[in-house]
């Protein structure tokens, strides 16, 4: 007995029974869209709801990639993202490492400007950012998709939290040796900050293939659609088709669960570079 | 190039980006709501008439407006606290010396937070199902009548709600984790040895400690629950009854459904200044229980 009136075998078993139940409940829904996913057509309209596929079928999955064109929903949404990814990357990582290193004049003005701007939720500026992509002609483009994220307030704060670190002398040296400031950066600072990159790749990636309403407004040309756009039209259309909207959701959901999985490390780092040390 | 021009000539592709994408329209955006753009002026800027607060104070006038409100402020207020119960449960589950196999069930708890929100939302439009969703099939073995979740108005928004907890709690839950971790165990030890209780010690070590953790979280947590919106556009379409219409699908069926832009903005400015006033009000209070 320990001081709760509690024999310890008891309190193990409560503390590793919730864990259980939580876990179950986090992951039901998902390992239910799998099984669904691989029933056959309207097998799953049915009373008790089957938990598991009479006799597992790819079919839902072919129908959705010949008839409904998900390939190349898939697409836009691996495109859109990847472009997104690899301009943030490169633009928040040079202007991260030049807040944290690089002295010049209204530094310390312009970043307390950007983390004030941080408050003001994005939908705000989406009306006149709409009527400027028009102007632009950028509507119904992948650039459009692209353009409000090649760049975050966050990411640059992710960054200059991390290249802090980098001791001052291991910049001051090639500078005296004549080196430029670019190849320094490319020499030196990316190298050093490797791990936030990945960190930030993948919050870039994720936030690009997870977003819904830019898209949705920027991309009305069903062509251009990312998965999580056609996904919602497919389910507006197809209310009774349940086999089929799970392995569209197994399509838009697996890659980036995949992609967490591989890399969870980073990006549960990053969470907290970004949020309880700030 | 020397670094002072460096700094500038680094920071500026960003800065630009920034500038350009979002500061401007967020400007433009506070202009806009002052016009009455609509799908004329869309055709002919000629058309575009200013008209002062004319749009905010037909907001204050319309009753869809004060429903999206009060729809809104339902979700913040009984998911923002659920929500941050729920996560503060599974971190101190996860941080008790009891439990096994963490980091298995930390990577289950967070799985959802990675997901697309329109993916699962439309998994759980099916386990909400009338007549065969997983749920009342659930309660049916219990002896509760199937229950119309996503079709009742009453039950829509809690619908909603469960599944926002759901999708978000692992994500509060990794930073409380951090939190919980930061806390000296010799704290526990000294209370055991005075004989406090599990209850006593959680009240009078853990939540004072975590304060500061705890009020960034609902910060967090209270600017994302405001933002409302792919979960009744794929869920419900704001119904029933438009019981699950928020202030952001407002906006977005005012703005690029029916292509009133000037009022889109001045729904949008709204919800801001409504966000803004809320978190002040959050860090003043706890400003004066001493929490930093």
């Amino acid at each position: 007995m320990n001081r709760d009136g509690m024999p310890a075998w008891l309190a193990r078993a409560i503390v590793n029974g919730l864990l259980i139940a939580l876990a179950a409940l986090s992951l039901a829904p998902l390992l239910w869209m799998l099984a669904v996913s691989l029933m056959q057509p309207g097998e799953a309209a049915a009373f008790p709801p089957p938990l598991w596929p009479k006799s597992p079928t790819l079919h839902n999955y072919s129908e959705l990639f010949s008839r409904m064109g998900m390939g190349r929903y898939l697409l836009n949404s691996f495109l859109v993202s990847t472009l997104v990814t690899v301009i943030a990357v490169l633009l928040n990582t040079l202007a991260g490492y030049a807040f944290a290193k690089l002295a010049f004049a209204g530094r310390e003005t312009v970043f307390r400007l950007l983390l004030a701007a941080l408050v003001i939720p994005a939908q705000v500026s989406m009306m006149p950012l709409f009527l400027m992509l028009k102007q632009m002609g950028l509507i119904n483009t992948y650039a459009g998709a692209v353009v409000p994220g090649m760049a975050g307030i966050f990411g640059i704060f992710l960054v200059r939290q991390y290249a802090r670190s980098i001791p001052d002398e291991l910049l001051e040296a090639p500078r005296i040796d004549g080196a430029g400031e670019l190849r320094i950066f490319f020499q030196i600072v990316l190298p050093a900050l490797r791990p936030i990159l990945v960190t930030l790749a993948m919050f870039s990636f994720l936030g690009a293939w997870n977003d819904f309403m830019w898209p949705l407004i920027v991309l009305s040309d069903e062509h251009l659609q990312t998965l999580p756009v056609a996904l919602a039209s497919l389910s507006r259309e197809h209310v009774q088709d349940n086999e089929m909207m799970m392995a569209g959701s197994v399509v838009t959901v697996v890659p980036v669960l995949l992609l967490f999985l591989a890399l969870q490390r980073h990006y549960l780092q990053g969470l907290l570079v970004g949020s309880v040390k700030g | 190039m020397k670094p002072s021009t460096a700094g500038w000539m680094f920071a500026a592709p960003a800065l630009t980006v920034i500038g350009v994408f979002f500061g401007l329209p967020v400007l433009a955006a506070l202009a806009l709501s002052l016009t009455d753009f609509d799908i004329y002026s869309l055709a002919h800027i000629e058309n575009l008439r200013f008209v002062g607060f004319d749009n905010y104070l037909n907001l204050l006038r319309n009753p869809l407006f004060w429903k999206a409100l009060g729809n809104t402020l339902y979700f913040v207020v009984v998911g923002v606290p659920l929500s941050i119960a729920v996560s503060l449960g599974a971190a101190l589950l996860l941080n008790s010396k009891l439990g096994a196999f963490k980091p298995f069930f930390r990577t289950a708890f967070f799985a959802p937070v990675v997901t697309t929100v329109v993916a699962v939302a439309v998994i759980w439009r099916y386990l909400l199902h009338t007549r065969y969703g997983l749920i009342n099939w659930g309660l049916s073995a219990l002896g509760i009548d199937p229950v119309d979740w996503l079709g009742d108005p009453h039950w829509a928004m809690p619908s909603i709600i469960l599944f926002a907890v759901w999708k978000n709690f692992g994500y509060n839950m990794i930073i409380f984790l951090a939190g919980l971790q930061a806390i000296p165990e010799d704290l526990y030890e000294a209370a055991r040895i005075d004989g406090a209780s599990a209850s006593r010690q959680f009240r009078h070590i853990t939540l004072p400690i975590l304060g500061p953790v705890l009020l960034m979280v609902s910060i967090l947590t209270l600017a994302g629950y405001f933002q409302l919106f792919a979960e009744p556009y794929v869920m419900t379409q704001g119904g029933p009854l438009q019981s699950t219409v928020s202030v952001l699908y407002l906006m977005y069926e005012e703005g690029f459904k029916w292509w009133n832009l000037g009022n889109a903005s001045a729904v949008a400015f709204l919800l801001f200044v409504l966000m803004t006033a809320t978190t002040s009000a959050l860090m003043w209070l706890a400003r004066r229980k001493g929490i930093e």
